[in-house]
């Protein structure tokens, strides 16, 4: 049973990472952010205690909703930039790459670190991969933050199989969150009014 | 009182405290000046070792645990300490005049700390979680909140955090190589794991294309205090690793690569520098031209190598602050800092522009002055290969041409007469920051305290 569902929770991370790859309403990207951190949280309880992985997910949709309440705030935001590749059929190819690759990859990493489990193999890659492609496809701000932030969690999912240390788990969270912010700030910097003549 | 508490917490809540009081006027002093007590109290009283003071007994004790982990700085560190948070001082010091954002200090202070709690922590792998840490906190500074982010800050934040899980998932497996040396397929994974993870975080070529963008897009105070500050304890980082894993500093091929991405840094960045008309762009390939003389140094297998880091990462701080300084002085009179903008400056900001072209001579490795005595030791070191010898020298005459024609470009003016712009604490800062680059150029010795003490920092580099 505990399988079954830990499949699932790899559909949804690839159903997610796709989403947030191909939609550009920033809307249902964060939507898809915040689900695919349920995944997440899942897939990481398999090796972490539940509290720990509690704490992965509460910090991920904290960053949710500091990235989509400081969106919302913005009115004058340029449309993420044209330029080529932009086709939707271009993004789900690369897509379909990366779960190839994750599918391919899953069983010899699972023979050389075993314990690990496939699902939480497949998810880890499949996010690491899928945030890495955002990373490569867009410099606006915005989705630079998302894709860090998906393959921050493919590889938290991945390495919480090998390393539970509190310190370890508090010091990620520490990191997603300021990512969140980091966001945040560079999303607001240059539409605010100067402070002062000093900023001159 | 224990050393972990006084060197990161107290910097840490100090800058938060700054941050949070917020008065331009103060935060400069503030954070100079706890940053210049850390600093003394690191070089008069031992760590571990009891102090009496007549009837009172003082001893910082080494370590504090924090949730099962230990953040750790034992006696040998104090020297280190001395070094990091001097130099720090002078960056704070000089933010006020610099007409840096009175965050500046609040912020620098923040990331000093958390760069301690990097060399501190044990394991000390975790270290990687802190850099990107601070490097997060480094945002502010280098985009002010009326500035559109631009894009050298986005592949800076991007690089850093890519490094992160390649180095904490080679850590892991460096313990597995630790397990079964013998096993080649999990040494070569390991091996690339970690070279790419410190290729990002030391911004090896060709991933140090932000630099240059950064240093045309932000202000260069800040941006030349992140260009020391996170070089600089990643160098340790990466010291760490080698001393720690025995088959890493004993594998040829890893130090070959290490030299080759050292010298291809070192001479890249020395032709780009020559090419620049930009005076911001020029600092960043003379820094990137630097990295890769640590990077170099790091490539020698001999006992001298943790010397050599060292001899070459403290001159480093001062020619970086005073070239910084110079150039926000500079920045306020010619915006966009292109040659054209900057032409018969020297008539007009004489102690500026003078400061800068030290500072770039020392970077250069220019006899008399701080950087002279660890290229000499860096020549000397690679003496038995030409090839790599040619190399680093094509890099240094590159460094050099550029300094000359910045030098030109100072001069280029046919109007009469002098005058000194700058304020008198500006000049008196710069006057400080170039006899200490003459000071540490003509009397080397005085870094060997430290470098006496290297030994004790790591249980096998430099012995």
């Amino acid at each position: 049973m505990l399988e079954i569902v830990s499949w699932a929770a790899v559909a949804l991370i690839l159903f997610t990472a796709t989403t947030m790859l191909i939609h550009s309403d920033w809307r249902i990207t964060l939507g898809a952010l915040a689900l695919q951190y349920l995944a997440m949280f899942w897939l990481v309880t398999r090796h972490l205690p539940f509290a720990m992985g509690s704490v992965k997910l509460i910090t991920g949709w904290m960053v949710v909703v500091i990235l989509g309440m400081t969106r919302l705030g913005l009115t004058n935001i340029e449309e993420e930039e044209a330029f080529f590749p932009r086709g939707q059929a271009f993004r789900l190819a690369l897509m379909s790459i990366v779960a190839l690759v994750a599918a391919g990859a899953s069983p010899r990493i699972e023979t050389s670190i075993p314990g690990l489990g496939l699902p939480v193999i497949v998810g880890g890659l499949l996010l690491i991969g899928g945030g890495i492609i955002h990373l490569g496809l867009t410099t606006n701000i915005l989705r630079v933050i998302l894709g860090l932030l998906t393959m921050l969690a493919g590889f938290e999912i991945l390495y919480a199989a090998i390393e539970s240390a509190i310190l370890v788990t508090g010091l990620l969270a520490v990191v997603n969150l300021g990512l969140g912010v980091v966001g945040s700030y560079l999303m607001l910097a240059g539409s605010t009014p100067l402070e002062s003549e000093e900023d001159l | 009182m224990s050393a972990p508490i006084l060197w990161i917490v107290i910097p840490f809540l100090t800058g938060v405290f700054i941050f949070l009081i917020s008065s331009e006027r103060y935060s400069a002093w503030v954070g100079g000046g706890v940053s210049a007590v850390l600093s003394a109290v690191a070089f008069f009283i031992p760590i571990d070792t009891a102090l009496l003071l007549g009837t009172l007994s003082i001893k910082i004790a080494p370590a504090i645990q924090v949730f099962g982990r230990s953040f750790e700085l034992n006696a040998a560190d104090g020297l280190l300490l001395t070094i990091i948070y001097g130099l720090a001082s002078l960056w704070f010091f000089g933010a006020k005049a610099s007409g840096s954002q009175s965050r500046f200090v609040s912020f620098g202070l923040m990331i000093v700390a958390l760069l301690t709690a990097s060399i501190a922590v044990e394991p000390f792998l975790y270290a990687a979680l802190l850099l990107e840490v601070a490097a997060m906190l480094v945002i502010p500074l280098l985009v002010p909140s009326y500035q559109r982010a631009s894009q050298g800050v986005v592949r800076f934040l991007t690089y850093q955090t890519l490094a992160m899980p390649f180095i904490l998932f080679s850590g892991w497996m460096l313990t597995g190589v630790e397990a079964s040396p013998s096993d080649l397929g999990t040494t070569l994974q390991a091996g690339v794991m970690l070279a790419l993870g410190f290729a990002f975080l030391f911004a090896v070529f060709p991933l140090y294309h932000w630099i240059p963008m950064l240093m045309e897009e932000t202000p260069p105070y800040a941006t030349g205090f992140l260009l020391w500050a996170l070089p600089t304890f990643i160098a340790i980082f990466a010291l760490g690793f080698l001393d720690r894993y025995t088959w890493l500093r004993n594998s040829p091929q890893l130090m070959s690569a290490i030299q080759f991405a050292g010298l291809f840094m070192v001479a890249s960045g020395g032709i780009f520098a020559a090419l620049q008309r930009h005076l911001g762009r020029i600092l960043a390939y003379a820094s990137i031209s630097h990295t890769g003389l640590i990077l170099l140094a790091f490539g020698l297998q001999s006992p001298q190598m943790a010397h050599l880091v060292f001899l070459t990462l403290i001159p480093r701080g001062l020619e970086l602050a005073v070239w910084a300084f110079a150039l926000s002085i500079i920045k306020r009179k010619a915006y966009s800092l292109q040659f054209s903008d900057v032409q018969g400056l020297s008539r007009i900001y004489p102690v500026a522009t003078a400061a800068l072209t030290f500072a770039h001579l020392s970077i250069t490795g220019f006899p008399l002055l701080a950087g002279f005595p660890s290229r000499l030791a860096l020549w000397q070191s690679l003496t038995n290969d030409l090839l790599l010898l040619f190399w680093v020298f094509v890099g240094m005459f590159g460094l050099l041409v550029a300094a000359m024609r910045t030098l030109a470009v100072f001069v280029m003016t046919e109007e009469p007469g002098w005058k000194l712009s700058e304020g008198w604490a500006q000049a008196v800062m710069l006057a400080v920051g170039v006899s200490g680059l003459f000071l540490l150029g003509i009397f080397p010795q005085i870094l060997q305290p430290l470098l006496a003490n290297i030994p004790s920092l790591f249980e096998h580099l430099g012995r």
